[in-house]
This record gives C-alpha cells, sequence and structure tokens, in this order.
C-alpha cells in the first residue's frame, strides 16, 4: 500500500515542475499553456489521492469535470494563438509585451 | 391706533412714491412721474407737521408695530419713537425733501434720467424718516444702510462720468468703514443689554457703569466707553468728520438737488441725530465725550480752512457743510444736545438754500461751476442773490438770521463745558466764525459782485432761474430767517425737546434767554464782531481791492499748497490705502493664488500624479512571466500569512 504522502509529493513536484515552466520560460508560448495543463493535473492528482484516502467518489467526480474544462481551454488556448502567431508573427513570449506601461 | 397708523403712513408715503416713480416711471411719463414723488412726499411733510404740532401737546409714542424675527431672548422689530427729537427731525427732512422735490423739475428738466431721480430722492426720504423715526438700533441700522445706497446711487447719478462713478465709490468706502465701527457698536449693545430697543438699553445703562474690558496692552476700558465711541466711529463716517470726511467733498459730483438735500441737509446729519439719541449713553463716558468734542473742534476748523481757497462754488459749500458739521459734534462733545439738533435745524434749513442758490447759478452758468469765470450776476438774477445772501448772512451767524442763534448758542455751551478738550474746542470755534464769515461772503462777492468774468456767449444768455426753482429758495429763505428766533427760546431752555435728550445741568448756558435778549446781548460778545470782521475782509479782499488775494497767495505761498492739498488727507489715503490695499492684494494674489492654490495646490497635485506614475509605470513590464511571478509570490504570501500567523 502506497502511503497518502507519496501521491502528494508528486502532486507538488508536477505543480512546481508547471510553475518554473510558466515563468522560467522566456521563448514559446506553446511550453505555457502546456505548464497550465500539467498545473491542473497536479491539481487533479492531488483529488484522486483524498479521494481513495477518504473514500468519497466526489473528489473523482471533479476529476472529470476538471478534465473537460481542460480540454475546452486547450482548445481555446490554442485558437488564440494561432490568431496571435497570425497577427504578430511570433509566439515568442519576450516579444509580447504590448501592455508595457 | 389711529396714531399709529398716522407714523406708519409717512414713510410709507414716501416708499409708494419712490416704488411708482422710480419703477413705472418709464410707463407713467415724467410728469406723473414727478407728481407722484411731491404728491407722496408732500402728504409726507403735511402728516409730520401733525405729528409734530401732536408731540409739542404732549402726545409722544414709543412701541413696535411690527416683530420681524425673534431669536431666544432677542427681538428684532419695526418700531417707532416719537418725541419731540424725531418731530423736529421729520420736519426738517420731509420740508427740504419737498423744497428739493420741486426744484428737482427745473433742475433736472432735460436730464433723461428724470423718472429715475424722483424715485432715488422719494425713496431717500423714506429710508431718512425711518432712521429717525426708529425705537431700536436694527431699524436705526436698516434707515442708515438705506440712506447711504441712496447716496451712493446719486452721487453716482451721472453714471457715464468716470469722476462721479470714483467719487461714489469713494464715499460708500469711506462710509464703509464708518459704518463697520457703527455695527461693532451695535453688536456690542447687543451683547452688553441684551436688547436692541433704546428705551430698554438706556435703562439699563447707568447700572453697567462698573462693567468693563481690557485691551491687549492691558488698559482698562469702560463698556459704555467702547460702545459710544464705536458708535461715533459710524457718526463719523456718516457726517463727515475727520478724519473720514474726504468723502463728501467729492460727492458734489452729483447733481446739485441731491448735495443740498443728502449731503448738506439732511443724510450727513444723522450722526449727530445719532449722538443725540444716545445722549444717555454719551453722558455716561467722559471719555467719549472729549473725543466728540475734539474731532468735532478739528473738522469745524480745518474744514473752514480749507473753504478759504476752494473756487468751484459747490465745493466751497460742501467744505462749510463739513465745518457747520463741525460746530454740531462740538456741540454734542460738550454735552448741548440740544443745541445741536437746534443747529441742525436751522443749518438744514440755510445751507439747502445755499446749496440751491448755487444750482440756480450753474443752471444760468451752463454747468460752469468755477466761480473764478462767474462775477457780477446780482444784475441778472436777484432772487437767487436775495435768497443766496440770506444765506450766506445765515451761515456766517448774523443776527437775526437763524444761523446766529444756533452757533451763539454752540459757543457759549463750549465755553461752559468742562469736558476735557474743551478750551481747544473754544478757540476752534470762535476763529471758525471769522473763516465761515469770511468764505461765505467770498461766494457771494465772487459770484454776485465785481466785473463779469464768463465768456460773452453765456453773459448775453443770462436769466434768472424758472419759478420751480425759485419758489423753493423762497420758500427756505423764510425758516432761514427766522426759525432760529422762533425756537432758540424752547431750544435752551431745554422745554423743545423735552425728555427726548439729556440736558445736563449747565451745559446749555445761562446767559440772555429768549430770541430778543439773545439779540441785545450780542454787540457786547465776541461771535458778532468776529463774523462782521470776516465779511469787511471779504468785502476788502474780492470787491474793494481785487488785487489782494493774489498778493497775499504769494506772500503765503507754503500756507496756500496747503489749504489747496486739504491737508494732505485724499493724497495720504490715495497712498496708503487705496495703494496699499492695491499693493497688498497683488501680494496675496501673487502668492497666495497663483503660488500655493494655482502653484501647489492644483498644479502641485497634478505634478506629484505624474511623477508617481513615471516611477511606476516600470513595474508594468507587460510580460505575461512577469505577472505570473508577481502572482504566485503574492500567493505564497498570503498562504504563509495564513498558516503562520
Amino acid at each position: 500500500m502506497i502511503p497518502l504522502s507519496h501521491y502528494l509529493v508528486v502532486g507538488a513536484l508536477l505543480f512546481a515542475i508547471s510553475v518554473v515552466g510558466i515563468f522560467l520560460n522566456r521563448k514559446n508560448l506553446v511550453i505555457i499553456l502546456m505548464a497550465i495543463e500539467l498545473l491542473l493535473l497536479a491539481a487533479n492528482m492531488n483529488f484522486v489521492a483524498f479521494s481513495h484516502y477518504l473514500g468519497d467518489l466526489s473528489g473523482q467526480v471533479f476529476v472529470f469535470f476538471i478534465l473537460t474544462v481542460a480540454a475546452a481551454e486547450a482548445a481555446i488556448g490554442l485558437a488564440i494563438l494561432i490568431v496571435l502567431f497570425r497577427t504578430r508573427r511570433s509566439i515568442n513570449v519576450q516579444d509580447l509585451d504590448r501592455l508595457r506601461g | 391706533m389711529s396714531r399709529q397708523i398716522l407714523y406708519l403712513a409717512i414713510p410709507l408715503l414716501c416708499l409708494f412714491a419712490a416704488i411708482i416713480s422710480g419703477l413705472l416711471g418709464p410707463r407713467i411719463g415724467r410728469v406723473n412721474a414727478h407728481r407722484a414723488a411731491i404728491g407722496g412726499v408732500g402728504l409726507a411733510f403735511i402728516l409730520s407737521s401733525i405729528v409734530a404740532i401732536d408731540v409739542y401737546f404732549g402726545n409722544t409714542f414709543n412701541g413696535t408695530v411690527y416683530t420681524w424675527a425673534t431669536s431666544g431672548d432677542v427681538r428684532f422689530e419695526v418700531g417707532f419713537l416719537i418725541d419731540p427729537l424725531s418731530a423736529v427731525m421729520m420736519v426738517v427732512v420731509t420740508f427740504v425733501s419737498l423744497m428739493v422735490h420741486i426744484y428737482t423739475i427745473g433742475y433736472m428738466a432735460e436730464d433723461p434720467g428724470y423718472t429715475r431721480f424722483f424715485g432715488y430722492i422719494a425713496l431717500f426720504t423714506f429710508a431718512m424718516l425711518m432712521l429717525v423715526m426708529s425705537n431700536n438700533f436694527l431699524q436705526l441700522f436698516f434707515g442708515w444702510e438705506g440712506v447711504g445706497l441712496v447716496s451712493y446711487l446719486l452721487i453716482g447719478f451721472w453714471y457715464e462720468r468716470e469722476s462721479a462713478i470714483r467719487a461714489n465709490l469713494k464715499a460708500f468706502l469711506v462710509n464703509r468703514v464708518g459704518d463697520f465701527g457703527f455695527l461693532l457698536g451695535i453688536g456690542a449693545v447687543l451683547a452688553l443689554f441684551g436688547s436692541l430697543d433704546y428705551a430698554t438699553v438706556f435703562a439699563a445703562a447707568p447700572s453697567s457703569e462698573g462693567l468693563s474690558l481690557v485691551d491687549p496692552f492691558g488698559n482698562e476700558w469702560h463698556w459704555i466707553t467702547v460702545i459710544c465711541l464705536l458708535l461715533f466711529v459710524g457718526a463719523m463716517g456718516k457726517s463727515a468728520q475727520v478724519p473720514l470726511h474726504v468723502w463728501l467733498p467729492d460727492s458734489m459730483e452729483g447733481p446739485t438737488p441731491i448735495s443740498a438735500l443728502i449731503h448738506a441737509a439732511t443724510m450727513v446729519t444723522a450722526g449727530i441725530f445719532l449722538i443725540a439719541r444716545m445722549s444717555p449713553l454719551f453722558e455716561l463716558s467722559r471719555t467719549a465725550l472729549s473725543v466728540v468734542l475734539i474731532i468735532g473742534a478739528l473738522t469745524a476748523l480745518l474744514m473752514a480752512l480749507v473753504a478759504l481757497v476752494q473756487t468751484d462754488i459747490k465745493r466751497v459749500v460742501a467744505y462749510s457743510t463739513l465745518s457747520q458739521l463741525g460746530y454740531m459734534t462740538v456741540a454734542l462733545g460738550a454735552s448741548a444736545y440740544s443745541v445741536a439738533i437746534f443747529h441742525l435745524a436751522t443749518h438744514a434749513f440755510f445751507k439747502a438754500l445755499l446749496f440751491l442758490a448755487a444750482g440756480s447759478v450753474i443752471i444760468a452758468m451752463h454747468h460752469e461751476q468755477d466761480m473764478r469765470r462767474m462775477g457780477g450776476l446780482r444784475k441778472s438774477m436777484p432772487i437767487t442773490y436775495l435768497t443766496c445772501v440770506i444765506g450766506s448772512l445765515a451761515l456766517a451767524g448774523v443776527p437775526p438770521f437763524a444761523g446766529f442763534f444756533s452757533k451763539d448758542a454752540i459757543i457759549e455751551a463750549v465755553h461752559l463745558s468742562t469736558t476735557p478738550g474743551a478750551g481747544f474746542a473754544y478757540v476752534a470755534v470762535l476763529v471758525g466764525v471769522v473763516l465761515t464769515a469770511f468764505y461765505s461772503f467770498r461766494l457771494v462777492f465772487m459770484t454776485f459782485h465785481g466785473v463779469p468774468r464768463m465768456d460773452e456767449q453765456t453773459r448775453s444768455h443770462l436769466h434768472e432761474s424758472p419759478r420751480v426753482v425759485t419758489v423753493p429758495l423762497i420758500l427756505l429763505a423764510i425758516p432761514s430767517v427766522i426759525a432760529g428766533a422762533l425756537l432758540v427760546e424752547p431750544a435752551l431752555t431745554g422745554t423743545l425737546f423735552g425728555s427726548s435728550v439729556v440736558t445736563p445741568e449747565g451745559s446749555v448756558g445761562h446767559g440772555p434767554a429768549g430770541a430778543l435778549a439773545m439779540l441785545a446781548h450780542a454787540p457786547f460778545s465776541a461771535p458778532l464782531w468776529l463774523a462782521l470782521a470776516g465779511i469787511l475782509v471779504a468785502w476788502l479782499f474780492y470787491c474793494a481791492r481785487p488785487e489782494w488775494p493774489g498778493w497775499v497767495a504769494k506772500r503765503l505761498r507754503v500756507v496756500v499748497w496747503v489749504l489747496e492739498h486739504k491737508f494732505g488727507f485724499d493724497e495720504l489715503y490715495q497712498r496708503v490705502f487705496a495703494d496699499g490695499s492695491r499693493a497688498l492684494g497683488e501680494t496675496l494674489w501673487r502668492w497666495g493664488d497663483r503660488r500655493l492654490i494655482d502653484g501647489l495646490m492644483v498644479n502641485g497635485t497634478a505634478a506629484v500624479v505624474v511623477r508617481a506614475s513615471v516611477l511606476f509605470r516600470r513595474v508594468q513590464s507587460g510580460l505575461v512571466y512577469h505577472y505570473a511571478f508577481a502572482m504566485i509570490i503574492g500567493l505564497v504570501g498570503l498562504m504563509s500569512w495564513l498558516l503562520f500567523r
């Protein structure tokens, strides 16, 4: 039997990887999208672990919802990315600073 | 009750006359406008005479007719105090006003502002009546400000003239100084006595003698003295006493009927009336009386000196008004209140007469006012000449004309007075007698005698003024001759004013009582000979030896220079107060408005925002990962605060 803490550590690791992916990445916007997906998966990992640990299925129901939302969000995100690339001719994160004050 | 309606009708008739002729004037036409004004004021004069006779038989009145507002224990009311003092004033005011109304028909005949003028003078009569009939300080102040307002409007009646606008602004500002003191005085009365009613205040005044306040320099002042001095500041403004006299000569910019009515006969005597009315208060303060006496003596002497060198016919009369107001003030300071009011009444008649005569000359000369271009007018204007001589004799104090009795009574009262400063005042009024006689006959001789000095065209058109002008002159000449002899005995023995003014024992003099006795005594007293000497010198200078004035002026160049500059009051006020306040305003505008408010506060706020945003915009890099990092840091911070607090 693998104890709960192991799962939580895996979730935390996934979370950390994704956060680092978001703000250490200077190059590609697609990597940010992937990191966001990873973030959601880290959350899912915790949900499943606690659901199993507490014997409550509603945690796993949440995971289904999150996966659905993540899929939709990935579709929208990629669509925005394509439009962005068409207008700016770049998906380099460092170039995208039009909000600069 | 019926009396109350009678009293109420007197001022209200004038108010209605003012409204009809002033507001409806353009619609009802010139003739109807002056009919309305003269009808209203004439009726007011008749009713005032009835009231005066009624008062003479002992029917005085003191009561409220309307309560305007009640605030705590203080009541603001409209009320009338009808006693001998106010009855005399009412008759004088309405009579002179009526004469001036009639005279105006002739004087202003060609003026486009004809109906407006009648509206103003009727309104003035209303305000002046409210002032003299009042039984409380509030209504007194209302009338006081009302006459001030009409005075302002009338000095600037010819509003296209720049000099008129300057003169009315000057009159208004100088009067504001006096009114400020007056208002403080009323405030002090209210604070000390808790009432604005004359009777209440006078009843409570003797018991408050011990109350005093300490000024910042550690001197102790009696409250009564403070109140009296403040009220006297108001009287100084309105009655043009040194050093607040500067507005009166300039007020001659207004039409001549106004100079006669407002700036000689009635309004300027409001200050004298005020102090006579407040005589129960002034009697309690020797300090205040002394100040009144000295200010009055200074005015009487200095203004008579200035009158010697004036060449504008109206200004000579204006300065003589100032000097005579000084005489009245001297009488007040010597506690001879009834004598002051007596002189006020006789002066109102002969000074209005002199002004209207001057106006008649001005009409004939086609609005030329310089006496150096007149001369020899007595042949073409006999009525004006005769009435003017009567007025001048009355002014100079030659028996048996009105001025003799009142002026002699003043000199006698000052001689007897023990108020500090009475010695100086006595000398001042005696010297004033010579000067008065000299300048008033200088006017007569320069205008009516000698060789004509006007140009040919004016001379060929010289003629006596129309009847609307000469009738008021004759009607005013009558009281100028007889009013003194008629009133002198009741005024001096105290029966005329009864208890309406205080008459301390020994203040008026027990010399020859009665008109005949005074006349018999006249050749043995100094004033008559001084007056005759003044007239003789004037005759020598301006009739017999016309080369003398130039010779004397050359010898006494410094004196003439000082007199022509009117002792420098105007220059001083111009430099110190007018230029000073302009400089102060400039400084405040530059530093307060532009630097502090505009610069520091309004533009300063904007500048701070701009500088701060220049600093803070660097945070907005526009890069998503910076924002994400900030969010993470924030989240970590928030969570650690939640966990470890």
